[in-house]
């Protein structure tokens, strides 16, 4: 893995954090691009759910990972702290393959 | 790390009562700040741990699985680069969907702009600080300076928290055996869920969802890793058209 590619990531992270508190002094977004840029993450975030779900080498795979999902939304509807729900889904996850 | 927020504003860009899911953890009074950010970084450095051992599995020494939790320092990202390191893509490559991920960080810090410090030097330190964690803590508060505190103590608990645990994890390594065995690799979706529920409360944001799920499931068997989930972006669109017709 490339040092450089790293380094570079790196700092194009922090330019992204910084445009904000540094370069656009107190200015704002109008409501229009701040109502797109908040929705930003759901789409993203739902895709990462589906791809960490039940995505696979160029394929759909259905596996513990499922019914681990399952168990977390469950925990997520009840309101369970965050802790509790990743880690619920790692046991079930670990237990069905345990089993399996 | 992920994100959630509210839309609309009075002096902060985030709603009043908006108390969902992890929310109602992090909606605080000021004394309870630190508790909140320990509570919160303590929670990120089992995904820093996790982190750490994928890292090292795809193939990152645990120096620069490191540095990069130090520098890059924002976690769907990370794990977008180390994903597609592990499905086989070059490091360049790798870079798309990080940076696609990490562009909601300049928004984040649009919007915690004006609770800011005025001192240039503290702006730029703040900055590295800016992430999911700390911009929702900070949107949680009802006034400036509270938001302030909770934004600083938020950050940097979770910074320190998710560098130990990249540490940790990174050193771990193969030691810990499979990931997979584990579960870890099912802690990933449960997070992001954890993460979104509290943001399908906003106008448009379920349309949305559903739209970035069926994006990325119709492309996960075709697409290369990474795709999918810069793809769904678009899920965006019909979610504001929505939100837009709510408003009339």
């Amino acid at each position: 893995m490339s040092w450089t590619v790293l380094l570079g990531l790196g700092a194009v992270s922090y330019a992204l954090k910084a445009v904000g508190p540094v370069l656009a002094g107190g200015r704002q977004l109008g409501p229009q691009a701040r109502r797109a840029l908040d929705l930003v993450a759901v789409p993203l975030l739902a895709a990462l759910i589906l791809v960490q779900t039940v995505g696979g080498p160029h394929r759909l795979v259905v596996d513990a990972r499922v019914p681990a999902l399952a168990v977390a939304a469950v925990l997520v509807w009840r309101r369970a702290p965050f802790l509790v729900v990743v880690l619920a889904a790692a046991a079930t996850a670990a237990l069905l393959r345990a089993v399996a | 790390m992920g994100e959630f927020a509210g839309h609309k504003g009075n002096h902060l860009p985030l709603p009043r009562g908006y108390r969902g899911g992890m929310a109602a953890a992090v909606a605080t009074t000021p004394d309870r700040t630190l508790g909140n950010a320990a509570g919160i970084g303590i929670a990120v450095g089992v995904y820093g741990i996790s982190f750490g051992v994928l890292a090292v599995a795809a193939g990152l020494s645990p120096a620069q699985a490191c540095v990069m939790s130090m520098l890059v320092f924002t976690g769907a990202s990370q794990f977008a680069f180390v994903g597609v390191l592990a499905a086989g893509g070059g490091a360049l490559a790798a870079c798309g969907p990080a940076v696609m991920l990490a562009l909601r960080n300049a928004a984040y810090g649009l919007s915690l702009s004006a609770i800011l410090p005025r001192r240039l030097r503290t702006r730029a330190f703040a900055a590295q600080l800016v992430i999911d964690e700390s911009t929702a803590m900070a949107r949680a508060q009802d006034d400036p300076a509270t938001a302030r505190a909770a934004f600083f103590a938020t950050g940097i608990s979770v910074w320190l928290c998710w560098n130990a645990g990249t540490l940790a994890g990174a050193l771990l390594g193969g030691g810990l055996g499979d990931p997979r065995a584990l579960g870890l690799d099912a802690m990933f979706p449960a997070a992001f869920l954890a993460l979104l529920a509290p943001q399908l409360r906003r106008p448009g944001a379920p349309v949305a969802a559903i739209a970035g799920a069926t994006i990325a499931l119709a492309l996960i068997p075709f697409a290369p890793a990474g795709v999918p989930v810069i793809a769904a972006l678009a899920g965006v669109i019909p979610g504001l058209l929505v939100a837009n017709g709510v408003r009339g």
